[in-house]
């Protein structure tokens, strides 16, 4: 048993039709200040585990708790979801800061309009993801890497200390990459939990102390030396997959799919 | 000069038509600018078909005197509604429910009315709008419903807003979107409601789109965006009216000339001066 889960599954199913299981008892648990890539072949259902544990669809069984909290409570602590940077239209009229205020919005209650304070607040969550010289320049101004700062920036100011990252990687230049991953680093230090989402196996192994190995059903679950064996990547991926390790390229091959 | 803008004033017909033109250009920009951000220009478009059957039925029951105005807002409620159910879940694409809830409203409508000759003219009124014939008690509900909307806008803009940029965002927050997306379809309906005397179920998406579609080319932030929307959309009516006066136009179609020639001048300058920087 953990002692203090910031986040923890247990036994977690969901379906997209009757029958169509995407997720299948699922469990899993990530400690305070956990770093956490969970890594799986495209329609594994990295997707939908992330829209489950965020209330964005419903689980047939099991629960999700955060800090000890159901789901299903009324009282759950909100989670930082950091979407995929194409989820939305950057050409929409708003600042920088705009959006990171939208963070605010469920907690400011209705009819009440954002203070000053809400500002200063939502300013230095832009200073801690490096945007605080942008915050009000329109967003349509933004490059790839700052919009998913902006993302985690408006999580931020939602005061939510688990966040989700939906494929943060995929369609940014390493600089920018480094980037996201000195503004994780420091919020790990803060004692912010980060789950990732990626299919990009390079980084997962390279910069995650553990990984969460997904097809459906929960492959492994481990720092990267144990967790991706070639056999269970096979698993996990099936047919042939060629990644890199310690240098040298490693081609894995099987029959079918899933066994 | 002067007598220019006052001749017309001593109708009361006429100072009631500028009023009503006024108010509807601010209201329909305002809540156009959320059409607009949305995409939801084609369901603005379909509401204001979707009501003839509720201004048939209001007809048939109290004449060319009879609720009109409250047939249209129960047909637009109605079918805001039964589109925002029908799309609910995925299961229909938008645009497909969108199509098959408004034609066949609009069917009905025609289907009704068809049962009841005398009404043709009074069906170029509902198409079109009929500006001049606008009453104190229509003025009143002008006001009232088009002050309602307002008030709404501004009570739930910084939720609309989230749920326009991001509704994923939104239910994250464990915002209800649901309740929002349909406070939003709703708004669009009265809207459309509220100026269907002054600019006719025909050419309604032009004062919902264009004037927020001028002021998205000149600003970048939202506030700002209605504000100047706002402005167009009252600016037009008011401007249009007067050109209908002197030139003798249908005042609806004149209304929308002066805000389509808006959005056009205001399109066609920025292409001439990204052409002049260009070079």
């Amino acid at each position: 048993m953990t002692v203090h889960a910031a986040l923890q599954l247990v036994n977690v199913s969901a379906e997209y039709a009757p029958g169509q299981r995407v997720l299948d008892e699922v469990s899993f648990s990530i400690a305070h200040g956990e770093r956490v890539a969970i890594v799986g072949p495209n329609g594994a259902g990295k997707s939908t585990l992330f829209k489950v544990i965020v209330g964005l669809m419903p689980h047939l069984t099991g629960d999700v708790l955060v800090h000890d909290h159901s789901h299903h409570a009324g009282d759950c602590p909100s989670i930082g979801y950091v979407p995929q940077k194409e989820a939305v239209d950057w050409n929409f009229p708003l600042t920088v800061l705009d959006v990171a205020l939208m963070g605010r919005v469920k907690e400011l209650g209705w009819l009440r309009f954002p203070s000053r304070k809400d500002r200063e607040a939502a300013r230095e969550c832009l200073h801690q993801v490096g945007l605080a010289d942008l915050a009000e320049q329109p967003i349509s101004a933004l490059s790839g890497g700052q919009q998913q700062r902006l993302f985690i920036a408006r999580a931020l100011t939602q005061r939510a200390d688990v966040l989700l990252l939906d494929e943060p990687f995929s369609g940014v230049d390493v600089e920018a990459q480094n980037a996201i991953f000195s503004i994780l680093d420091d919020l790990c230090a803060r004692g912010v939990t980060v789950l990732i989402s990626t299919h990009d196996l390079q980084t997962a192994t390279t910069r995650f102390d553990r990984l969460l190995l997904l097809n459906h059903r929960l492959l492994a679950d481990g720092p990267a030396r144990s967790a991706l064996t070639p056999e269970q990547l096979a698993m996990a991926y099936g047919g042939r997959l060629t990644f890199w390790q310690n240098g040298q390229p490693v081609t894995v091959t099987t029959d079918d799919g899933c066994p | 000069m002067l007598s220019f803008l006052l001749d017309p004033l001593q109708y009361t017909f006429m100072l009631r038509a500028l009023a009503a033109a006024a108010l509807v250009g601010g209201v329909c920009a305002v809540v156009g600018a959320f059409v607009v951000l949305r995409g939801m220009a084609f369901f603005g478009d379909a509401l204001a078909h979707a009501i003839l059957p509720g201004v048939a039925v209001a007809y048939l029951w109290g004449g060319a005197e009879g609720p009109l105005f409250w047939g249209a807002l129960g047909a637009a409620l109605a079918t805001a509604l039964g589109i925002g159910a029908v799309t609910r879940g995925g299961r229909v694409r938008d645009d497909t429910a969108i199509g098959v809830i408004f034609a066949g409203m609009f069917a009905l409508g025609i289907a009704l009315i068809s049962a009841l000759r005398s009404y043709s003219g009074d069906l170029a009124h509902i198409l079109f709008g009929n500006i001049l014939a606008i009453t104190d008690a229509d003025l009143w509900l002008i006001v009232g419903f088009g002050g309602l909307v307002l008030l709404g806008v501004l009570a739930f803009y910084k939720e609309l807003v989230v749920i326009s940029f991001d509704p994923t965002h939104a239910a994250s927050m464990r915002l209800p979107a649901e309740a929002l997306r349909y406070l939003l379809l709703v708004l669009v309906a009265v809207t459309v409601v509220v100026a269907l005397k002054t600019i006719g179920a025909g050419l309604m998406t032009a004062m919902l789109l264009t004037p927020a579609a001028t002021a998205a080319l000149l600003t970048k932030r939202l506030p700002r965006l209605v504000l100047i929307a706002a402005f167009i959309g009252a600016g037009s009516g008011v401007v249009g009216l007067y050109l209908s006066y002197y030139v003798a136009l249908a005042s609806g179609a004149a209304i929308v000339l002066v805000v389509t020639a808006c959005f056009l001048m205001v399109w066609g300058g920025q292409a001439i001066q990204r052409q002049m920087t260009a070079r």
